[in-house]
């Protein structure tokens, strides 16, 4: 459904229709070889633990999701209601893959899974992100993250 | 989700990302990004398939290895069951006798009240076997969110939830938590079809508590609560606002 050759014309032009900023060039930082790196997830889909604030229209904050917590720990407060939400229902893994990352630790496809992972809520145009942003990099950083796995909703 | 690629890496952490949307991703242009066909929602693919979702994460991941960028990939690959439309699932009660004019709002309450009740057990099994349930945002039970839909209804305010949040963050999580009850609950019954579509179909085209769920949308348009107000647009996907104008 992401093809949108596979959509209607409204829904086509609704997603065309939102904001999409335009960025100058395309920074590149080296990582470790992939086997070595320490990989934390951030999600925009507005996910968090259960009882932590939900997210309000144009918030531009993140909730932090420990390593640890397990699946019935976390729900989503994402205030668009048009993605769908059954398949994170029957399966947290096809929205947040931290089972999925954990394995392929273990098999030492990637070196290891951060202790913490964050969850922005995407409806907010990521200029407003920018500031949280670039003070959780230094937080990650600090917390030996080599790599981030950027997943949308 | 592009956007924030930008950032992170120009503090130095690299960064590989799922990409929803192609024509976005062409725009923003992360450092590495792996395209993927799958509906909105679903960045993994497929629920309860983990040999996909390994696959579709193992691809994002091994973009990490590019020596230049940006790397915008695709995985051609359709989700397994994308494309599966099973029919609005049979429901276990006749729901048809509350869809058919209902037009008093205490009628309509009993009805969503009834059918409520009736996806109880299924809830329970769901929440059971998967051991999770995304139904409970706020930590309480069936019975407190029966009683801020309905309380909402009768009177157009909410008893406070959290003092955290506004009005209509409050009623809108509440609003979630009641589609994911009832959509916990149907997945869960044996031989249903999971697919997004016949889901949103019988929920939307079926349920009373759509009908709840409108009747929220028309008190929060009229509110003189901004927040409330807002909520009007965050209540029921723009894809099936035509069955209920």
């Amino acid at each position: 459904m992401a093809r949108l050759d596979r959509m209607t014309d409204g829904e086509k032009k609704y997603l065309l229709s939102l904001p999409c900023p335009t960025f100058g060039a395309t920074p590149w930082a080296v990582p470790p070889s992939l086997n070595k790196c320490r990989i934390s997830i951030v999600s925009s889909a507005g996910i968090h633990r259960r009882g932590d604030r939900p997210f309000e229209p144009g918030a531009s904050d993140y909730r932090i999701i420990p390593g640890s917590a397990e699946p019935n720990d976390i729900v989503m407060s994402h205030v668009s209601t048009n993605f769908d939400r059954t398949g994170f229902q029957q399966d947290l893994n096809v929205t947040f893959p931290l089972e999925r990352l954990k394995e392929l630790a273990e098999k030492g496809i990637i070196g290891s899974v951060a202790n913490y992972h964050y969850a922005f809520m995407g409806a907010t145009e990521p200029q407003k992100m920018e500031r949280a942003a670039r003070s959780l990099a230094g937080i990650m950083k600090n917390d030996g993250v080599d790599a981030i796995l950027l997943v949308p909703v | 989700m592009g956007g924030l690629s930008h950032y992170f890496e120009d503090e130095g952490l690299p960064t590989t990302q799922i990409s929803l949307i192609r024509e976005h991703t062409e725009q923003i242009r992360p450092p590495r990004a792996l395209w993927v066909p799958f509906e909105l929602g679903r960045p993994l693919g497929a629920p309860n398939d983990p040999a996909f979702q390994t696959r579709v994460l193992t691809e994002a991941l091994k973009l990490l290895e590019s020596s230049r960028g940006p790397v915008l990939k695709d995985f051609t690959q359709d989700a397994p069951d994308d494309r599966t439309y099973g029919g609005p699932p049979a429901c276990p009660v006749d729901f048809q006798a509350y869809t058919e004019a209902v037009s008093e709002v205490g009628q309509l309450l009993k009805a969503f009240k009834e059918e409520f009740s009736q996806m109880q057990s299924w809830y329970d099994l769901a929440r059971q076997e998967r051991g999770r349930t995304t139904a409970q945002t706020f930590g309480s039970g069936a019975a407190k969110l029966i009683d801020v839909i309905t309380r909402f209804v009768e009177k157009g305010s909410l008893a406070v939830v959290d003092e955290r949040i506004s009005q209509g963050t409050a009623l809108r999580t509440a609003v979630e938590d009641l589609k994911a009850y009832y959509l916990e609950a149907v997945s869960i019954q044996p031989g249903q079809p999971v697919d997004s579509r016949s889901l949103a179909d019988w929920f939307w085209g079926q349920t009373a508590a759509a009908q709840v769920i409108q009747k929220i949308r028309e008190i929060c348009k009229e509110s003189r609560d901004d927040s409330l107000k807002h909520t009007t647009h965050a209540l029921i996907p723009k894809n099936q606002l035509h069955r209920f104008e």
